[in-house]
């Protein structure tokens, strides 16, 4: 049986860690330094969805969904999580049993047991996840060739990370987190691993939620993509939609520079005359049959040019993307 | 693949309209299923399941339930006669235009496309330039 689906939103969440009250020698107080980790992050999660969630390191993705899996408390803010369509019924994920036996997090540490062997994890997940598929848990063992009567610390570290692959995908749960479950696979190992994200997914629907550095590789598994910035959501919309916020150009530099005038560059790259260029927007009325003429090839917007612009530090691209910040991926 | 600038489900359903059109996929014969799709390309199933219904919508495929997609019957026939009406416009339009900028005359255009076309040895064009 599948089980419908879960989603999830967040309402103005701040999650900051280590913060204190201290006394100055006047005896007035004041609040220590503390790292915000999440800052008024409002975004909803649509089940059924596979959603990347991206960002540069210390923007919040971890944090943000280990809230989900209640690993973490908000320290402001609600958080509800819960099935498909009633969303009036969703509830907060903190220290409840309903929603944490539907939540699969699957850190990039992998939590497992490190002095028993892997087959002891895997039967305390079976345990845990009304869900669970022993069936497929056992043919990815085979998949990725991992040894379950090794112990975790005696695997390397892309063979404990298909561990954790294992486990998010046996799971089956309604709302399944993979926070850089790829750490330390090979590149052949990655792919098998985004096929069978993709195979079982199509087999038995649920909300995945896939945060990786790696975006090029897997930027096409995203129907939702959620950009985090310094603990902000600074973009969440359909893959669709981001796709249409540019185009990429690649030809002889003065045709290309023609067509490029006046408009906003996420990216350049130049080879000897040729030249590539990302940009803002879409092509005009005529002007793809224009730069086909020229020699100019016309192509899609990397999801990681775009990624790498919104999040340069000195760059005024965050307002020429205001617009996506209207409360998240609906 | 789907490398272009529109959405990759636009794409996927150029590339299945592509496939009739050239007779790669005949009539009644089924087309990959969502899923196969979607792990064979790796994209989103959604993403193939957009373009599938999008075709479904212009008759170009059919579902039989339980089954699969099938190319539907006629659908070659009609995809011919909407390419064929575009063919003027989306293709010749602009390359006579571009013929235009570059100052290729008009006799020269008809000599070449009557010697291509194989009923008469092209024209050796003036050599004036």
């Amino acid at each position: 049986m599948t089980p419908a689906p879960f989603g999830a939103r967040l309402d103005d969440v701040v999650v900051r860690f280590g913060t204190q009250r201290r006394m100055t020698v006047a005896g007035t107080t004041y609040k220590d330094d503390a790292t915000t980790a999440l800052d008024g992050v409002d975004l909803t999660i649509r089940p059924g969805v596979i959603t990347g969630i991206l960002g540069r390191n210390g923007a919040g993705k971890s944090t943000l969904l280990s809230l989900l899996a209640s690993y973490t408390r908000p320290t402001s803010g609600t958080i509800r999580v819960g099935p498909d369509a009633a969303d009036d019924l969703w509830e907060d994920p903190w220290e409840n049993p309903w929603v944490t036996a539907n939540v699969q997090l699957v850190r990039e540490s992998g939590d497992l047991q490190d002095e028993e062997k892997v087959s002891e994890s895997l039967k305390y997940y079976a345990d845990m996840r009304p869900y669970w598929d022993a069936d497929l848990a056992a043919r990815l063992l085979d998949l990725f060739e991992v040894n379950p009567r090794k112990k975790p610390s005696a695997l390397s570290r892309g063979k404990r990370s298909a561990v954790g692959a294992i486990i998010g995908l046996a799971a089956r749960a309604p709302l399944t987190v993979l926070d850089e479950v790829y750490l330390g696979m090979d590149a052949p190992t990655r792919y098998a691993f985004y096929d069978e994200i993709l195979a079982d997914y199509a087999e038995h629907p649920r909300t995945i939620l896939l945060s990786s550095h790696l975006v090029e590789e897997v930027a096409r598994l995203f129907e939702d993509v959620v950009v985090l910035h310094r603990g902000k959501v600074l973009l969440a919309e359909p893959a669709e939609q981001i796709q249409a916020r540019g185009f990429s150009l690649t030809g002889p530099a003065r045709a290309v520079e023609q067509i490029a005038a006046g408009r906003r560059v996420l990216h350049r790259q130049q080879l000897g005359a040729t030249v590539q260029v990302t940009l803002e927007g879409a092509p005009a009325d005529g002007e793809s049959a224009a730069a086909r003429a020229a020699g100019v090839e016309i192509g899609s917007l990397p999801l990681q040019d775009l990624f790498v612009r919104l999040t340069q530090p000195d760059l005024d691209a965050r307002g020429a993307v205001a617009a996506g910040q209207d409360g998240g991926a609906r | 693949m789907f490398d272009g600038p529109e959405p990759i489900y636009v794409q996927i359903a150029q590339m299945i309209r592509s496939q009739v059109l050239a007779g790669e996929l005949a009539e009644e014969e089924q087309v990959m299923s969502t899923t196969q799709f979607a792990t064979t390309f790796r994209i989103n199933p959604a993403t193939a399941a957009k373009a599938f219904s999008g075709l479904v919508e212009e008759g170009v495929l059919y579902k039989r339930r339980g089954l699969g997609m099938f190319v539907a019957p006629g659908a070659r026939e009609r995809l011919l006669g909407q390419h064929r009406d575009a063919y003027f416009a989306d293709v010749l339009a602009p390359a006579l235009a571009q013929a235009d900028v570059l100052g290729i005359p008009t006799d020269e255009i008809v000599a070449y496309v009557l010697g291509s076309n194989g009923h008469q040895p092209r024209p050796t064009t003036t050599e004036e330039s």
